[in-house]
């Protein structure tokens, strides 16, 4: 139940760039591209299959319209936010209805998690006159605890011989929450079930400015800003965060968490990329992110496609990921402290790094139908003992690894 | 804002600067035009990409909108 939204990055980041990012391509055609991807967390958490179907079509005049349908299905589980203990630990189900128990010494999962979602987009580009282009889009994404309707736009103005292309954009997205068993009332004992039935909502608003620059014949360069404000519900109703002793670090008892209702994101994202002499193809990316919950992200990506003959190639990649906490993120709450306005325990929000390692290869079989398989491995790591921690909670493991396997399928074809 | 406005007046000054020395001649792009010379080369690539860390990170976006998404797992 989260990613909505990663079609709108993909679709719309084909309007970051120039009218390089125009594919050639014939009229009354469609170029269909399609994929499986599969991904699975060791440990019995979350696995993920994600069917994708995307066509586009030139209407002429390089008016193209953007088709895309994407059906996945998550199951597993997933970290609760509560710590582990010597003792076993019992929870609510998000439902209320039921319970689950975690073994002594384990991280608290909940194993209940399981969605399916359907999210449907469309995109249509098209040029204004010689140096300008505009994008439309819409995307429509719905889970049955979260439903998310976005709209996009983004201009382009070439200049410079077409050498520099100019972009800016703007997202507006709107999102219905409405949480298994109830949104919670924040920082309530979860023995209470202190839930609101009504839906909760957000709002996201995402604005964009971007520069693509070609440097010579086989190279470019792009640098995107990004500035995003979201207002509204912005809690995870499905996490917790452990009350502890005083003395002991035995849990105690478990509080929904409370996140604010705002958040205001920006970023400076690079890319270069360049051809060699070999028509090898040299990918490299830098993300910096700050937000006004404290977070602070570095984001390195190089990849570097190597071609083995007219038709193959074989590509691998290499991604570097760091991030400092949120502010209001804890591990856990010690009892008798006074209580924080906003509190969250979710290990997403903690400072961590995380590497992917993974590698493509691919066929262009001829020209009109294309094939690749990706395996990554994602490796996520966070400070497993951290100073605060005290009494039991120095045995445990407060920041588990999250190791995860992808494997995707790639089939293109044009008909 | 101010960390955005900062970055923006900067890239606009490099950009004035530099850009008008940089580019190709119309005649000179035949490597650029390649599909895999794109921006968004592998867009289903980069879609999943956002969609995995989006879900397991405090981040997302830059390339293209961050976007909200629930994220609850």
């Amino acid at each position: 139940m989260q990613l909505s939204k990663k079609r709108i990055a993909g679709l719309l980041s084909a309007a970051t760039c120039s009218l390089l990012c125009t594919p050639a391509q014939a009229r009354d055609e469609w170029n269909v591209d399609s994929a499986v991807l599969y991904y699975g967390e060791s440990d019995g958490r979350i696995k993920l299959v994600e069917p994708v179907i995307a066509a586009r079509k030139d209407l002429g005049d390089d008016e193209i319209v953007s088709l895309k349908l994407v059906f996945d299905a998550l199951t597993g589980a997933s970290a609760n936010g509560a710590v582990p203990s010597t003792m076993p630990q019992t929870f609510t189900s998000p439902s209320g209805k039921s319970t689950y128990t975690v073994a002594a010494n384990d991280t608290p999962l909940d194993p209940s998690f399981h969605d399916t979602r359907v999210a449907y987009s469309m995109n249509w580009d098209k040029p204004t006159d010689r140096t300008h282009r505009r994008n439309l889009g819409f995307n429509l994404s719905h889970e049955y605890d979260f439903t998310s309707l976005g709209f996009n736009g983004m201009w382009q103005i070439d200049s410079n011989q077409k050498n520099t292309t100019w972009s800016y954009g703007a997202n507006l997205e709107l999102d219905a929450i409405n949480p298994v068993g109830g949104a919670p009332e924040p920082l309530t004992d979860m023995l209470a079930q202190d839930k609101n039935s009504g839906a909760e909502s957000r709002n996201i608003v995402d604005l964009l400015f971007g520069v693509t620059q070609i440097i010579d014949r086989s190279s470019l360069f792009q640098v995107n800003l990004s500035l995003s404000q979201a207002n509204g519900y912005m809690t995870d109703p499905y996490k917790l965060v452990s009350v502890v002793d005083s003395s002991s670090g035995q849990p105690l008892r478990y509080l929904f968490e409370n996140r604010p209702d705002s958040r205001m994101r920006s970023s400076i994202f690079a890319q270069y990329r360049k051809m060699m002499p070999s028509k090898d193809i040299l990918t490299a990316s830098y993300r910096y992110m700050t937000d006004d919950w404290g977070v602070k992200s570095n984001t390195f990506d190089l990849s570097y496609r190597f071609r083995l003959g007219e038709r193959y190639y074989l590509q691998p990649n290499v991604r570097y990921y760091q991030q400092s906490a949120a502010d209001f993120y804890r591990y856990f709450l010690v009892d008798g402290e006074p209580l924080p306005a906003e509190v969250s325990a979710d290990y997403r929000l903690g400072e961590m790094d995380a590497t992917t390692v993974g590698i493509k290869f691919g066929e262009d079989i001829d020209g009109r139908h294309q094939w690749s398989l990706r395996l990554e491995q994602y490796l996520q790591s966070g400070d497993s003992s951290p100073p605060e921690a005290f009494g039991q909670l120095t045995q445990q493991d407060l920041y588990p690894d999250v190791t995860a396997t992808i494997v995707q399928f790639n089939y293109s074809f044009v008909f | 804002m101010k960390f955005t406005l900062r970055w923006l007046s900067i890239c606009c000054l490099l950009a004035l600067a530099g850009c008008s020395s940089l580019g190709v001649k119309p005649w000179e792009r035949d490597l650029l035009a390649r599909d895999d010379m794109l921006m968004n080369a592998d867009a289903l690539d980069l879609a999943y990409d956002e969609h995995i860390y989006f879900s397991k990170e405090a981040s997302s976006g830059g390339q293209g909108f961050a976007g909200g998404g629930c994220g609850c797992n």
